[in-house]
């Protein structure tokens, strides 16, 4: 039976739905373990002047109050520089934790840690990009891509425009707040269960804030109530002080973040700004690109370094930029250090070229889609950074493909008829397309290991360096080793995932978790196919033999099959061994940041998806009626899986484009805290109809089962959401000239949207010709 | 002493914290597939099933948020948790079957209180087809819903030998009176108002709670503490309905989701303003619990309810020790969440006039359309005479001012003017000054102001061409 490919259901879908599941949290609640809560500062920016808890210590249940003093080893927990103190003598955002309180239980923490005082001498505070413009206040250098002549090519080009888009960050929400739980384990080493999507670097930040060797700590992470890229890195400091509580009392000790907290204390998708200028022909051809890219990273780098290039690769999406120059640069300010999310900057980066697509459209009065579909990349183009861009013929089989699907051509003429009847309510469609570089573009991190167990009973345990945080990773894992040593699905389990295991893992991100961890198992499964299948063959006596559904026979004589855990049996009084380790690296691909030039990308996902909203002309309210989705995942290996995190990213992208508004106060305190006042897509904005197809005839060479990655690239197909918002806001004008559109669309921002487009109507379309030299 | 069903077996607790939300003892217990998301009652990651009588003494499950629930509110309830669910071998219940098959959980987080609220529709008495409302209080991050709204388009009829069906044919006892103390303070819930006064008068301190679904929001998000809670829940003179010719008398108990099920199904048409609003208010699961009286005793300048009230001219019975006085609603807010109450004085029930004007409109402007607090929330009572000329217009925003309004000088020039543009235009500048509004996290101030008008404007381009 063909394992890969079977539309199978999440691997613990019946622990989810009976609660058997369990999260980290679950785990801690016994009387043995202790809760930390910590002490948080009022202050975007302030000095730690001085502190006292001597009222905290003689509180009931208190058992410690961790603070600099108690870190054996170094007290920093950053995963690329070390720039982030667990325990600050500088707080650098708001609601940032100072130290920590363990008591016996949460509640006696909480209200300990309200009689710990603190002096504060509060500090100048950063908090907008253009502020850290200003004030020259930077993470990093800055980064440049850049191809061609675009200061020339602007010169000469026939139409010009520039302007800024600012785009706001996005929190990830997670229904599992950040957790940890560590004890000190019989064997004495420092054991963490952490919701973490890197257990080997959540290892590496534990291990350097306790002094310890890398080997005397054991991180587990059985799964993850969801990522997102918000457990990639922002994990390690809980986990931290988890472990310090643990050696500290030997016992053990929980954190869990509140809702509350895991909002004001961790790091979002980065808030950007583009500011650009465009040249282009009079047939919507852009002829050149001038783009500054700012994102704000917040108050430490963390990984705001590869989300900025990762923004400016995707500069293009699918669009040739013939001369170019990008520059980028990732801001310091005082707030939660921004980090990892779905997309990873891609978004950012291809939010502003959409934008420049669609104001180059309204310039010259064409259909956005028809400028688009004339700037595709075809057959043969390079990217900006040099990689060519192989398989450039799909977004154009997409595109065309789609269109007709969706109906598109007729449906563009229907919401005209309907628009120019209805005067309170306007009717928007678009389309747009994704192109998404996959691989990590840190080279090295494109690497994975795996350890198979098979056991005499024939059952078998997987081992792979990938956390499962509900993309369905173990599910194709399963999947690809079930079809390797032909076995059905249930003699197999997929163990949690443990630094004693597979050493040195990459993070679970980048959507590459199949590609690296399902190749590696692969290759470990495949090892020992080949051992059992020379002890099959000795055993039938046959030349060759097949594996399936758990049992062993001669090429094409199933009615001689015997047992899978016959052959194993057989194979262990022999004493060929029954384990094998895996291993996968991406092959060439590589980046030269100095150039902005190489090949950074193993290979592109493709999509694209037109959506139709319907907009309130005295309000701004708007509900998305239709989507229509065609994704390119190759040759899926769990088409349940693949439509699951096609639909989901697609949902989360419009949430981060509409109604999940960030507000903050102006001294840095996040307004929107909780999730009565942060609004995340509920089912009243799925479409009500929700068309998605995989692309097919897919395949894709050099990737595991010619499957490709699927995590991330979805998300980017909300832009058509945005843009259908956007042509529905321009009709209630006469639909002429740019509609600006702050991101997220609210209704509240679509409204001015409207109400700007109804006075512009009014007033006379820019020239954007130059005037002849 | 707290007594009630857990999955089929008794619990009793002797001793416990008013406050205690039955999320938190469940997790404790070890009982952690009901998670906690929010604990403000948005999320629904933490519903658990409540066996109770429906309108009619039929016995229904409820999906409540636990995360808003006292434990000794659970006091002579049947609870289920996700783990009472499969049956006793194992084998799964259909709804969980189903979000197997089609996919509907990824990282499972979210799953359990999407399994309990779909449970919970699975035996809904009068269940007819697919209903949203059924998940709307849900979150999940991961799929994008469109698995989990087929299960719920899907739900089968439960079969004949389902276990569950003898229980729902029962009848469900009243709740009772319950006295539990904890270190933190006791938790009272008199069965009558008499006791009530009783209990209030030796606790004078104590805080009164309905449904809690504000109240344990501040318990839980700002640690408010009280010495002891007093529950409305058990007071039999706090859930009165009647329907007459000249009004509705609504108990200040009584639940959302009840009095929309009654309005919307076996009063349809009556009270179309209440029809609009109750599906926008909140969520299902909020619904199941929070009341009318709650809703307005908060005084909630966002509150949905009280704009719909205001424009149907309400009045409210207050009752004390003393007895009871009866007062417009218009008269009831006195100031950012300060009424009219008296010490220990309480709502008892909500009257609306009848006939009601026939044109109404309810608007309820939000960043998303379900499970959402208001930005500005408005309501329109509108009656015409022969000649299309206005004879009452009554409107009421939310959220633009320290309280609940009433747009008296619209309403006033109003009177008399033919129902058309002209007129529309006249009366927008009647609201130039009118409200205070300001700017937080929902909207600016001046997105605020401009809805003012245009939601009139709105309700004006709904009604004017109606016969």
């Amino acid at each position: 039976m063909k394992q890969v490919g079977r539309a199978v259901s999440h691997e613990s879908a019946v622990g989810h739905v009976t609660g058997g599941a369990k999260y980290v949290d679950d785990l801690a609640q016994t009387e043995r373990t202790a809760h930390a809560w910590p002490v948080c500062a009022p202050y975007a920016h302030a000095r730690v002047v001085a502190i006292d808890s001597a009222k905290a210590v003689g509180m009931p249940g208190v058992l410690a109050v961790l603070s600099a003093a108690d870190v054996p080893g170094e007290n920093d927990t950053g995963p690329v520089r070390h720039d982030e103190p667990l325990f600050p003598s500088e707080v650098c955002f708001h609601n940032q934790p100072v130290l920590w309180v363990i008591a016996e239980t949460e509640e006696q923490a909480r209200l300990a840690c309200a009689k710990v005082d603190v002096s504060y001498e509060p500090l100048p505070s950063v908090l907008t990009i253009e502020e850290a413009i200003a004030q020259e206040s930077w993470l990093s250098d800055v980064e440049l891509m850049q191809r061609g002549d675009a200061s020339s090519a602007l010169g000469k080009a026939t139409h010009r425009l520039s302007g800024e888009l600012f785009v706001q960050g996005q929190e990830h929400f997670y229904l599992e707040t950040q957790a940890a739980l560590a004890w000190i384990d019989e064997a004495d080493s420092v054991y963490v269960q952490s919701s973490t999507q890197h257990p080997a670097e959540t290892q590496e930040v534990v291990a350097r804030v306790l002094g310890l060797l890398k080997n005397q700590v054991v991180v587990q992470c059985l799964r993850m109530g969801g990522g997102f890229g918000g457990k990639e890195t922002q994990a390690n400091v809980w986990a931290s002080v988890a472990a310090l509580g643990a050696s500290k009392l030997k016992r053990p000790v929980a954190v869990r973040l509140t809702r509350f907290q895991d909002m004001t204390m961790t790091g979002k998708r980065h808030p950007s700004l583009a500011r650009f200028e465009v040249g282009f022909a009079d047939d919507g051809k852009l002829e050149a690109l001038r783009l500054q890219l700012y994102v704000d990273g917040g108050y430490s780098l963390d990984l705001s370094l590869p989300i900025l290039t990762r923004a400016m690769f995707h500069a293009d999406n699918c669009y040739l930029l013939p001369n170019v120059y990008i520059e980028g640069r990732a801001c310091r300010t005082h707030h939660v250090s921004h980090t990892a999310f779905r997309g990873f900057g891609g978004p950012q980066g291809m939010i502003a070229i959409e934008e420049i697509m669609d104001r180059i459209a309204r310039t010259l009065g064409l259909p956005p889609h028809v400028v688009r579909a004339r700037n595709f990349y075809v057959p043969g183009d390079t990217t900006h950074y040099g990689q060519e861009l192989r398989d450039a013929e799909r977004i154009t089989r997409i595109w065309g493909e789609l269109s007709e699907s969706s109906e598109f051509a007729s449906r563009w003429h229907e919401v005209e008829r309907f628009n120019a009847t209805s005067r309170h309510v306007k009717r928007g469609l678009a389309i747009t397309p994704v192109k998404f570089g996959i691989s990590f573009t840190t080279a090295f991190f494109n690497q994975a290991g795996a350890l198979v167990l098979i056991y005499k009973d024939g059952s078998i345990q997987l081992n792979h360096g990938g956390t499962e945080m509900g993309q369905g990773l173990h599910t194709k894992i399963l999947q690809i080793a079930a079809q390797v040593l032909g076995q059905d699905l249930r003699t197999m389990r997929v163990m949690p995932t443990r630094t004693d295991k597979i050493p040195n893992t990459s993070a679970t991100a980048a959507s590459s978790g199949t590609d690296l961890n399902g190749a590696a198992v692969r290759d470990a499964c495949e090892q020992l196919r080949a051992r059992l299948e020379d002890v099959a063959r000795r055993m039938f006596t046959a030349d060759a033999v097949e594996f399936d559904d758990g049992v062993v026979f001669p090429a094409g004589k199933r009615e001689a099959a015997r047992p899978f855990a016959d052959i194993v049996g057989q194979a262990y009084l022999e004493r060929v061994p029954l384990f094998a380790s895996g291993y996968y690296r991406t092959p060439n691909i590589h980046f030269d940041r100095a150039s902005g030039k190489g090949k950074p990308f193993h290979y592109y996902a493709f999509g694209a998806a037109v959506a139709e909203v319907e907009v309130d002309g005295f309000t701004g309210q708007y509900r998305l009626l239709r989507a229509d989705i065609l994704h390119d995942v190759g040759e899926s290996i769990s088409p349940l899986i693949d439509r699951g995190q096609v639909e989901g990213g697609f949902l989360q992208g419009v949430g981060w484009l509409t109604s999940e508004q960030l507000v903050w106060s102006e001294r840095g305190a996040l307004q929107s805290s909780g999730a009565s006042t942060y609004k995340l897509p509920t089912l009243g904005d799925c479409p009500p109809v929700f068309r998605v197809e995989l692309l097919s005839r897919a395949q894709e060479p050099g990737v595991v089962f010619g499957s490709k990655a699927v995590g991330e690239p979805p998300f980017m197909l909300a832009f058509c959401v945005r843009e259908a918002l956007r042509a529905a806001a321009a009709a209630f004008g006469g639909g002429a000239g740019i509609v600006e559109l702050p991101s997220p669309t609210t209704p509240e921002a679509l409204f001015w949207a409207i109400e700007r487009a109804r006075s512009s109507s009014l007033a006379q379309k820019p020239d954007t010709r130059r005037v002849a030299e | 002493m707290v007594r009630f069903t857990l999955n089929g077996s008794p619990v009793t607790i002797d001793e416990l914290d008013p406050h205690t939300t039955l999320l938190a003892w469940l997790r404790s217990r070890g009982l952690t597939g009901t998670k906690e998301g929010c604990a403000e009652g948005e999320c629904g990651a933490c519903a658990v099933a409540v066996l109770r009588a429906d309108a009619h003494g039929v016995a229904r499950y409820e999906a409540l948020n636990s995360c808003l629930l006292p434990v000794a509110s659970a006091s002579g309830r049947r609870i289920v948790t996700v783990e009472g669910v499969a049956a006793p071998d194992g084998s799964l219940h259909p709804v969980q079957q189903a979000m197997v098959e089609r996919g509907g959980s990824q990282c499972g987080y979210c799953t359990p209180g999407f399994v309990m609220s779909l449970f919970c529709e699975y035996y809904r008495p009068g269940r007819d087809g697919y209903d949203p409302e059924s998940i709307s209080g849900n979150l999940c991050r991961c799929t994008g819903y469109r698995p989990i709204a087929d299960v719920a388009r899907e739900l089968q009829r439960p079969a004949p030998s389902d276990p569950r069906l003898p229980l729902l044919q029962e009848s469900v006892p009243a709740v009772g009176s319950v006295s539990c103390k904890g270190s933190a303070g006791a938790f009272l819930r008199p069965s009558s108002l008499p006791a009530l006064f009783d209990a209030w008068e030796a606790n004078p301190d104590a805080m009164l709670i309905a449904g809690g679904t504000d109240l344990m929001v501040y318990a839980n998000q700002r640690n408010q503490r009280w010495p002891a809670l007093l529950s409305l829940e058990a007071l039999p003179e706090l859930r009165t309905f009647a329907l007459t010719e000249r009004e509705l008398i609504v108990g200040a108990g009584f639940e959302l989701a009840a009095l929309e099920e009654r309005m919307s199904h076996e009063h349809a048409g009556v009270l179309p303003l209440l029809e609009q609003l109750l599906p926008l208010f909140s969520s299902r699961l909020i619904r199941n619990r929070a009341t009318l009286g709650g809703s307005l005793g908060t005084a909630s300048p966002i509150g949905d309810s009280a704009p719909v009230l205001l424009a149907l001219d309400a009045e409210l019975t207050l009752t004390s020790r003393a007895g009871q006085r009866r007062i417009p609603l218009s008269e009831f807010f006195t100031g950012y969440r300060q009424t009219q109450l008296a010490p220990r004085e309480l709502i008892e029930s909500v009257h609306i006039p009848l006939p009601a004007a026939p044109r109404q409109r309810f608007y309820k402007v939000s960043k998303r359309v379900l499970d959402d607090i208001s930005t500005v929330a408005a309501a329109f009572a509108l009656s015409l005479d022969g000649e299309g000329r206005v004879v009452t217009l009554r409107a009421a925003y939310g959220g633009v001012a320290a309280t609940p309004l009433r747009a008296l000088a619209l309403e006033e020039a109003a009177r008399g003017l033919p129902w058309n543009a002209e007129t529309l235009d006249a009366l927008l500048p009647t609201l130039h000054d009118f409200g205070t509004p300001q700017s937080d996290h929902r909207g600016g101030a001046d997105y605020r102001r401009a809805m003012i008008g245009k939601l009139l404007a709105k309700f004006h381009a709904d009604t004017a061409g109606q016969p």
